[in-house]
């Protein structure tokens, strides 16, 4: 393998030699760029989260953790900046990526049931005219058996509750049968039981050997969820192991001391359990 | 017979016939490839884009005439017309991207300068010595008069493509109408289906623009899907539920206009429609406005019990009019409010239930079962006789519940 060098403008305007993206990180970004007008959302971040691990976006509102995975995905357009899977571009590797976008992100008076949204992610697999009875649609209802939810299959969506409708979109990720899940606030206004239930379902994935990425928000819990974390806030402010990362100076930084120091203080020691 | 039967089963004469055929098609297609437009919510689009091939009809007929043609010829002024037609798409689209104009602002404005400018080239044509009779006021709101079998022919070609169009892309239009950030990671290029959509009402609109007219042609493409929704759940089936409203109308309402002097044709069309929404809106049976008021009703005379027989278990005073009716009315209470034998027997019951939901919400705590607590819902629909036994050990010595059940 001999690498060839690619150089690429970072965050302090220096030409840097990045790491190249090999197979052991699930996604990888270099010199993103995303802007809403003439605001950048992100600015020039670098990012690469292992395989096989359960990985956190984390940072404060606006900090551009949401934009960062829409942008990756190619949801929103980036205005500069690679992203590979698995080494890999990601246009080359979309089938083995699943998403799961904020729950708000959609309107949930559309005509569909529970079962036509979890078939929507065999859509690209079966294509235009491919069946999905049958093979398919057993499929469907294994994953949505496995999110919890095979009772509601013929549901209309708006009559689920909000947890519920967070374990339907899990389901129609679980269905692509993807590599690498990435996943926009899954546990942001569910239930307890939900939060468990999509956790659940998270870890069986990583022990699969299947990577995870989500946007975070939830500081308690950050520890006791993820093995990798990458705080953000509109730069990258760190990225490591969740053990060496997560600590009181670099939520600090993060966080631009918006939080308490008790709070820091909480976090840091009870961190372990959750 | 009447003529209206004459008229529904093509007896009214060969040009009657070919209209309400033609309608009936037209009808179909504008109805099922109209239903993506409602389901994305990008309903007034089509719209803009069908004022926009005015301009185009005219520009037409004045190449036409320009090149020593007839200028009339329907095929001409409708390949003008998509020209137009897409060029105004093309423009909404760039100003919304392009601009921080919202969409609405972007099809007000095109809709307008499109529209001003084809009636402004319509009244260059009156003026031009071929233009005398060229009858190009027709597109406007349609006209059946001189319909010909060619016309006919256009439509169900053009329709069958449309629907046959329709059908094959149902999935990714179904999915970008949906949720188009999950179509998007999925690898769909979003833009390019929104413009398949957007191409498909298009093409519907031209080929319907001689029978009905580019002002109420949006009202085929909409009232159908519209008025489907209220009678399903599921995207696939709005699309030929819509079909089929859109046809029946297209059909019936050609054969009202056929059966009646000088009745236009294209309004007529969307009148019939209009009245299959305001029933379908009225009675449709879950999302109907008189089921939803029923079901409202019934809903808020199940928590006025409830509370009612609460209040009696607890002895407070029941000062709602309407609850204390309700309960004189199952002679729960007597007319001055004190309960009844009856009443206090299912006071005294409901006020069980309650004690017993508090029980296993205690010791349940994250069952999904205790969930379902919502102040109205029976336990016994819930929790298993064995699981209300023990919540009843846990309550303590049994209550007495004069004569409870």
């Amino acid at each position: 393998m001999t690498p060839t060098p690619v150089t690429i403008a970072a965050e302090d305007g220096q030409a840097r030699n990045p790491a190249l993206p090999t197979p052991e990180s699930a996604l990888a970004m270099r010199g993103m760029t995303v802007s809403y007008g003439e605001k950048p959302a992100v600015f020039s971040v670098d990012a690469t989260f292992p395989a096989g691990a359960m990985s956190a976006i984390i940072g404060p509102n606006g900090a551009g953790k949401s934009t960062l995975l829409k942008a990756s995905l190619g949801v929103v357009p980036r205005l500069s900046g690679a992203v590979t899977v698995f080494g890999t571009p990601i246009e080359k590797a979309r089938d083995r990526i699943a998403y799961v976008p904020q729950r708000a992100s959609v309107d949930w008076d559309f005509p569909t049931t529970v079962i036509d949204v979890v078939q929507m992610g065999l859509y690209r697999k079966v294509g235009l005219l491919g069946r999905l009875s049958g093979a398919a649609a057993q499929q469907a209802r294994t994953c949505l058996d496995r999110v919890g939810m095979a009772d509601f299959a013929d549901r209309q969506i708006g009559q689920l509750s909000g947890g519920q409708q967070q374990r339907v979109f899990l389901a129609r990720a679980l269905v692509q049968d993807a590599d690498l899940y990435l996943l926009d606030e899954p546990f942001a206004g569910v239930d307890a039981a939900t939060e468990r239930a999509i956790i659940d379902v998270l870890k069986l994935l990583k022990s699969e050997g299947k990577s995870v990425v989500a946007v975070h928000h939830d500081l308690a819990t950050a520890r006791g969820y993820f093995d990798h974390v990458f705080l953000i806030n509109v730069r990258r402010i760190a990225e490591g192991p969740v053990e060496t990362t997560f600590t009181a100076e670099n939520l600090n930084a993060t966080y631009g001391g918006r939080l308490s120091a008790t709070h820091v203080d909480e976090l840091t020691l009870t961190g372990g359990a959750a | 017979m009447s003529p209206f039967l004459d008229a529904l089963l093509l007896q009214a004469g060969y040009n009657a016939a070919l209209v309400g055929i033609g309608a009936g098609l037209l009808g179909f297609a504008a109805g099922s490839s109209g239903t993506f437009l409602f389901l994305r919510k990008r309903a007034l689009v089509s719209d803009a884009v069908a004022h926009a091939t005015l301009p185009g009809v005219g520009l037409a007929f004045i190449v036409m005439v320009a090149l020593g043609g007839d200028g009339r010829s329907l095929a001409g002024l409708l390949i003008g017309s998509a020209v137009t037609a897409w060029i105004g798409l093309m423009l909404i689209e760039w100003i919304t991207r392009r601009t921080r104009l919202a969409e609405d602002a972007a099809i007000g404005a095109v809709l307008g300068v499109f529209f001003g400018l084809g009636i402004v080239l319509l009244t260059v044509i009156q003026t031009m010595s071929a233009g005398r009779q060229a009858g190009l006021e027709g597109f406007l709101l349609g006209s059946t008069a001189g319909m010909l079998f060619e016309d006919a022919i256009i439509i169900a070609v053009g329709g069958s493509v449309a629907v046959f169009a329709t059908w094959l892309l149902r999935r990714p239009m179904t999915l970008v109408a949906f949720d188009p950030d999950y179509a998007a990671a999925l690898g769909y290029d979003v833009r390019r289906i929104d413009l398949m959509m957007m191409g498909l009402a298009m093409a519907v609109t031209v080929i319907g623009l001689k029978l009905v007219g580019l002002i109420l042609i949006v009202a085929m493409l909409i009232i159908p899907s519209v008025t489907a929704r209220f009678w399903t759940e599921r995207a696939h089936h709005v699309v030929w539920i819509a079909g089929g409203i859109g046809g029946v109308s297209g059909y019936v309402g050609a054969a009202i206009s056929a059966s009646a002097p000088s009745m236009p044709t294209g309004p007529v069309i969307v009148l019939v429609a209009a009245g299959a929404f305001a029933i379908s809106l009225l009675f449709a049976p879950v999302r109907g406005v008189v089921a939803s008021l029923l079901r409202h009703r019934r809903f808020q005379v199940r928590v006025h019990r409830r509370q009612g027989l609460l209040a009696l278990a607890h002895q407070h005073p029941i000062r709602e009019p309407f609850t204390l009716r309700l309960l004189a009315r199952e002679g729960l209470v007597r007319a001055d409010g004190v309960a009844t034998q009856a009443g206090r027997a299912q006071a005294a019951k409901v006020s069980r239930d309650e004690r017993r939901w508090a029980i296993a919400r205690e010791i349940h705590q994250d069952a999904g079962l205790t969930g379902r607590y919502d102040g109205l819902t029976p336990i016994e629909e819930v929790f298993t006789a064995d699981e209300i036994g023990e919540f009843d050990r846990r309550l303590g010595a049994p209550v007495g519940l004069g004569g409870g059940s």
